[in-house]
């Protein structure tokens, strides 16, 4: 095992810094990374951890910073320079050919020729003997579509060392696997340590980083906060200094305290499932409450709401309102009794740009009376003109085109839309992110307005001060299940923090 | 005056104005118009009769486009309406009937609209690729035409029926008035039910429109539908000029033709929002344009070089690249301080 | 999951492993054996419902009479491969066409004037290759442009048709090596080398293998460092070079250039290479599979000429084929993507 400070880094990066907008995304960010080692980058959004990586691997060029590898600058104009010196990426969607075979995916750009052609016994020959350093059992000629998600990952990985690799960036690898894919997984990154590869894991998983990860280094907002052996650093610290949370004492409080009490329920779901990003999740929302839905990135919180709102179908599970089954099978049916959803992503799942304000506002509700009961153009306006009073829209006017409204105001165009629909239940699904402290608190004080006549919310968001503050129970979501539903009202993000971190529950 | 450039419907107009100032300039009897036993004559009054198959027809594509899709067998359907009618007519004992004629009229349309409904299907349910699915129409259409007419082209004698084609009423082509007709009926149904803008939502971002609500399957699928139907009254209506129904003839390219009319008019390809008003400019600039060129004494046959030329110059000027390309020299030009906006979000 | 989830599954019988490694291996080559099954069984129907179908006469026609086909077809394959298509080739073929026969009328040489058909159709590729490449044109917007191009050009050089007399030409047609009652003529040959030289190319070069990675997934392609733009280019070149060569091939058949000829081929030939197992998608196909579904169009144009048939059946049959094939291919394709 490595120890800081013996071997000399190979990848180094001092004072990276990238301004996109006044605030920088990168702001003197100093990074190494040392051979045989497995290193994470953890940071929550914004952090600045994908501006980093594009810079190492030449997708990006940052205004200021140096790269070092193996003590030599380099400049890469772009990513087929630093896949040529020997930094190689596998990302999260496969960059393969899912058409071609494995040997071709693992080849191509360097086939071995014969008479002018390609050799294909040579080039399954050599495929081979790539796959079985790893230890993989794969049938080289057999097509890459024909291989599940996780071995396809493999092959990627092993196209990505097939030739000399001083440095391998893994990001997200562990999204779509399950328990065995991910040990395999593993076992193929410590036969890599073996060779002396320096390996860029990237995850959100916090167990599995520190199951594989020698060392972490934590950004937020851009700035280093600093570099850390795994094994000297604390969850609970991990967490904290990603969340930006002051590194206090903490009082962990027992964990049977504040089980939240369950309201009436109107709306619940259980056994709520959809491998492998939601399992078995019950969920009980009472009239009138705000239930917040928190926990960290790619714990699974997105994926439920879509399933309660029927952007997404379950694979086993029920829902019931009102105490009877519905199936929400689609997004008009699930908006017709009551249960609706305003997506994470506002740009390509919510603003429709070209269309003006009013008629972004108005859409759902025209959907719903279908296509021959048009709203009178005037009931349209009236309609669009006071939700943009009631929720602050600026500018305010209907026949703006919607793209060009800011962030938070579009996010309010986007809750006029639902709200205009009278609904019984409303997700928000990261409604402040991206958006101004002044629109972030209007949107706030708007959840509680809603709860307080009677709409239930259900409230998800990165951001556990807002979540807190917002919500009356608390559901904690990691890796798809259920941690534990609290009150809020006894909680501080301190205890949150903590009941995220642990890494043992019942 | 920016405002007045900035209208999406400021190049089409002035292609069209420019086309006609050409026309003008080289023979100043373009735009005359002469009467002669209470029917107006002249080249303008031929563009607005000549213009309505294509007026019908480009009217159906600008709908189909604006989903994100496409119709190639609108020619193959006008063959089929046209079969259908005649067919039904020449069995008739007496083809001068009215309510024959209606009933053939009827049948012809139905059929296409049938046909669209098919087209629709693929697409909107099955998922298959808008060139593909109408592709097989555009193959077997005019086969079925010819299938009805026994393989002949049906002729037939019928005053009603050339009416259509060939009559005037208070001196204009009685097929203006269906232009008109259709166009009115169009944007009435577009524009004053929700049908328009859920339409463009659809076209404009289908997956958050899906997530608000809006049934894209039906919307889709009625596009081709009333692709179909408009196809068919072309049908009818090209038929009754000639007094025949040529399958292989009947709407030949047509199909091209309306495309670029509506790309003309402004619509994009990739589908949202779409300008009836637009299309219909580029209906008549197209006909002006097939108009000019006989009259240089280019040979029809011919004329493709420079419908060629038109949709190379159309799209390269739709192309971002060019534009992006000109927006900078443009900048260059007038320098001044330009801003800079901020580039995509970065995710992290 | 089982204890060793790497390892590809091993299936109960030896049968039915084996089938698995050949579907594993050869997914891609299923459509086009349907393509042979459904050849196969018109060949057998016809011979049953005719009894003297399948003669050696005819089946030489075969190849005879649709010779520019099958060299169009293999043209359009690589463009469609790219998960391109390409409706100039009618058109080419007959500018090509009509262009051979003015220049032969004027006394060209025969020498000079093949070599222009040919740079003239790899031209129009090109061009069209340049607005697809540079100007993001969508496909099917700018080979209708070259389709016009090339009509009206046709048009241009004659407004009527203009026989060929060139005796290396007709040569090209009219020779026939026989074999009992085999027979096959130069322009036979031609197309099935042709074939030959696209299958090699396909399946032994860099170029070839880019030309499947960019139909399956053209952002990998690129970031897997194979030279993408070049070949999409070559692509459309290809099948505009394909196109000249058949307007010589077809100009041997009928005798003439006529501006007219190959309206509608276009549509043929890419129900040709669907039928034939190439996904419009792109990333999977063979020419072999192409040829196999001229050689299907073929046969219906033979069984509906022989049924004394109007010749438009020929286009409604194959138009409902290529909604059968389309319809199954988007099976498969929703059911893979499933897994």
């Amino acid at each position: 095992m490595m120890t800081s400070g013996s071997p000399a880094p190979v990848v180094e990066v001092r004072g990276a810094t990238v301004r996109f907008t006044s605030e920088p995304a990168l702001d003197d960010v100093d990074f190494r990374m040392f051979p045989g080692e497995v290193h994470s980058l953890m940071g929550e959004n914004g952090a600045g951890k994908s501006t980093l990586i594009k810079g190492i691997t030449g997708a990006l060029h940052w205004d200021a910073g140096t790269v070092l590898l193996g003590g030599e600058e380099m400049r890469f104009a772009n990513p087929a320079d630093a896949q040529r010196a020997g930094i190689r990426t596998v990302y999260q969607e496969i960059d393969l050919l899912p058409n071609l075979s494995v040997a071709e995916n693992i080849m191509l750009g360097r086939e071995p020729r014969r008479w002018g052609g390609i050799h294909w016994a040579a080039m399954r020959d050599e495929a081979a003997k790539v796959l079985a350093e790893l230890g993989l059992e794969v049938d080289p000629t057999s097509l890459l579509g024909s291989h599940s998600l996780a071995v396809q990952q493999l092959i990627a990985i092993a196209r990505a060392i097939s030739t000399d690799v001083r440095v391998l960036v893994l990001d997200e690898p562990t999204s779509s696997l399950d328990l065995d894919e991910v040990a395999e997984l593993f076992r193929i990154i410590r036969e890599l340590k073996e060779r002396g590869v320096a390996i860029l894991f990237i995850s959100h998983f916090l167990d599995q980083v520190y199951e594989i990860c020698d060392r972490v280094t934590v950004l937020r907002n851009g700035r280093l906060v600093g570099e850390y052996l795994t094994k000297e650093l604390l969850r609970i610290d991990l967490v904290q200094k990603m969340l930006g949370r002051s590194a206090e004492e903490l009082v962990l409080r027992p964990r049977s305290a504040v089980r939240a009490p369950e309201p009436e329920a109107f709306l619940e779901a259980r056994g709520l499932t959809s491998s492998p990003r939601v399992v078995d999740v019950d969920l009980v929302l009472g009239e009138g409450e705000v239930l917040g839905l928190a926990g960290l990135l790619g714990s699974g919180r997105t994926e439920v709401a879509r399933l309660l709102t029927g952007i997404d179908r379950p694979d086993a599970g029920t829902i019931l309102l009102d105490g009877a089954r519905v199936a929400p099978g689609n997004p008009r049916r699930a908006i017709a009794i009551g249960l609706t959803y305003s997506s994470e992503n506002r740009k390509a799942e919510g603003i429709i740009g070209q269309l003006t304000v009013r008629e972004n506002i108005t859409l759902a509700l025209q959907a719903e009376r279908g296509v021959f009961r048009r709203m009178r153009p005037s009931r349209q306006r009236e309609l669009a003109a006071s939700w943009i009073e009631a929720l602050g829209i600026r500018p305010a006017s209907t026949e703006q085109l919607a793209g060009v409204l800011s962030g938070g105001n579009q996010q309010k165009v986007l809750l006029a839309r639902l709200l205009a629909l009278a609904p019984r239940v409303v997700v928000l699904d990261e409604p402040t992110r991206g958006i101004d402290i002044g629109a972030k608190v209007e949107v706030q004080k708007l959840v509680g307005e809603l709860a307080e006549n009677g709409m239930s919310v259900i409230f998800i968001s990165a951001e556990l001060e807002e979540v807190l503050r917002v919500s009356s129970r608390i559901m904690l979501l990691r890796d798809g299940r259920v941690i534990d539903t609290l009150a809020s009202d006894e909680l501080t993000v301190d205890s949150l923090l903590a009941r995220i971190a642990q890494p043992d529950d019942n | 005056m920016k405002r007045v450039v900035k209208h999406r419907l400021f190049w089409p107009i002035a292609a069209l104005v420019a086309l006609v100032a050409v026309n003008t300039i080289s023979r100043p009897a373009f735009l005359s118009v002469t009467v002669q036993d209470g029917q107006f004559y002249g080249s303008v009054i031929d563009i607005l009769r000549n213009s309505a198959p294509l007026m019908l027809v480009a009217l159906g594509m600008t709908i189909v486009i604006s989903t994100r899709g496409i119709d190639l067998s609108v020619g193959a359907l006008m063959a089929v309406s046209g079969a259908v009618s005649l067919t039904i007519i020449e069995a008739s004992p007496d083809p001068e009937n009215l309510g024959v004629v209606l009933v053939a009229i009827g049948a012809g349309v139905l059929t296409t609209l049938f046909l669209g409904a098919w087209n629709g299907f693929l697409v909107a349910v099955l998922g298959i690729q808008p060139i593909i699915a109408t592709l097989v129409l555009m193959l077997a259409g005019r086969g079925i035409a010819l299938l009805v007419t026994g393989g002949f082209i049906t002729t037939i004698n019928s005053t009603p029926y050339q009416f259509m084609a060939q009559g005037s009423v208070f001196g204009l082509p009685f097929a203006f008035y269906v232009s008109i007709a259709a166009v009115a009926i169009v944007a009435l149904v577009e524009r004053r039910t929700a049908l328009g803008v859920l339409t463009e939502a659809v076209g404009i971002n289908p997956e958050a429109s899906r997530l608000a609500g809006v049934r894209s399957r039906g919307i889709v699928w009625g596009a081709y539908a009333a692709s179909g139907v408009l196809a068919g009254f072309a049908g009818i209506l090209y038929s009754s000029n000639i007094m025949a129904a040529d399958a292989n003839a009947a709407g030949l390219y047509i199909e091209l033709d309306a495309i670029l009319a509506v790309v003309l008019g402004g619509t994009s390809l990739a589908g949202g929002k779409f300008s009836l008003a637009g299309t219909v400019i580029g209906v008549f600039t197209i006909q002006t344009l097939k108009s000019t060129i006989t009259f240089l004494g280019v040979p029809p046959a011919v004329s493709p070089v420079f419908m060629a030329a038109v949709v190379i110059v159309v799209v390269l000027v739709q192309s971002r690249r060019v534009r992006e390309g000109f927006a900078r020299i443009g900048k260059a030009l007038s320098r001044t301080p330009s801003q800079t906006r901020p580039d995509a979000e970065v995710a992290s | 999951m089982t204890s060793t989830p790497i390892r590809t599954e091993q299936a109960s019988g030896a049968f039915a492993a084996r089938l698995r490694v050949f579907v594993n291996r050869r997914a891609s080559w299923i459509p086009v054996f349907a393509a042979l099954a459904i050849l196969i069984a018109m060949f057998v129907g016809a011979q049953l419902y005719f009894g003297n179908f399948l003669t050696p006469r005819l089946v030489s026609s075969l190849l005879l009479d649709n010779a520019y086909l099958l060299i169009l077809a293999v043209g359009m394959t690589f463009v469609i491969l790219t998960g391109g298509i390409d409706l100039s080739v009618g058109s080419v073929l007959a500018f090509t066409g009509i262009m051979c026969a003015r220049l032969l009328s004027e006394g060209v040489p025969t020498g000079v004037v093949i070599p222009i058909m040919i740079l003239s159709g790899a031209g129009i590729g090109l061009l069209i290759a340049v607005l697809v490449q540079f100007f993001d044109v969508q496909p099917f917007i700018a080979s209708l442009a070259g389709m016009f191009l090339a009509r009206g050009l046709a048009f241009v050089v004659s407004l009527s048709s203009i026989k060929v007399e060139d005796p290396a030409i007709l040569w090209l047609q009219s020779t026939r090596f026989q074999v009992g009652g085999w027979y096959i003529t130069p322009t036979g040959i031609i197309a099935l080398l042709v074939v030959l030289a696209a299958a090699l190319v396909l399946q032994f070069t860099r170029f070839g293998r880019t030309i499947y990675a960019i139909g399956g997934n053209e952002q990998s392609a690129r970031l897997m460092g194979l030279p993408v733009v070049r070949t999409k280019i070559l692509a459309y070149v290809i099948s505009g070079t394909c196109a000249g060569l058949a307007g010589v091939v077809f100009a041997a058949y009928t005798g003439s250039g006529y501006p007219l000829n190959g309206v509608g081929t276009e549509l043929d030939t890419i129900a040709a290479v669907v039928i034939g197992g190439t996904l419009l998608t792109g990333g999977s196909g063979y020419v072999l599979g192409s040829m196999i579904g001229v050689f299907v169009y073929g046969t219906i144009k033979g069984v509906i000429s022989f049924l004394g048939a109007e010749q438009s059946w020929t286009r409604i049959t194959i138009g409902v084929l290529l909604l059968i094939f389309v319809v199954v291919q988007r099976f498969i394709i929703t059911r893979s993507r499933r897994r």
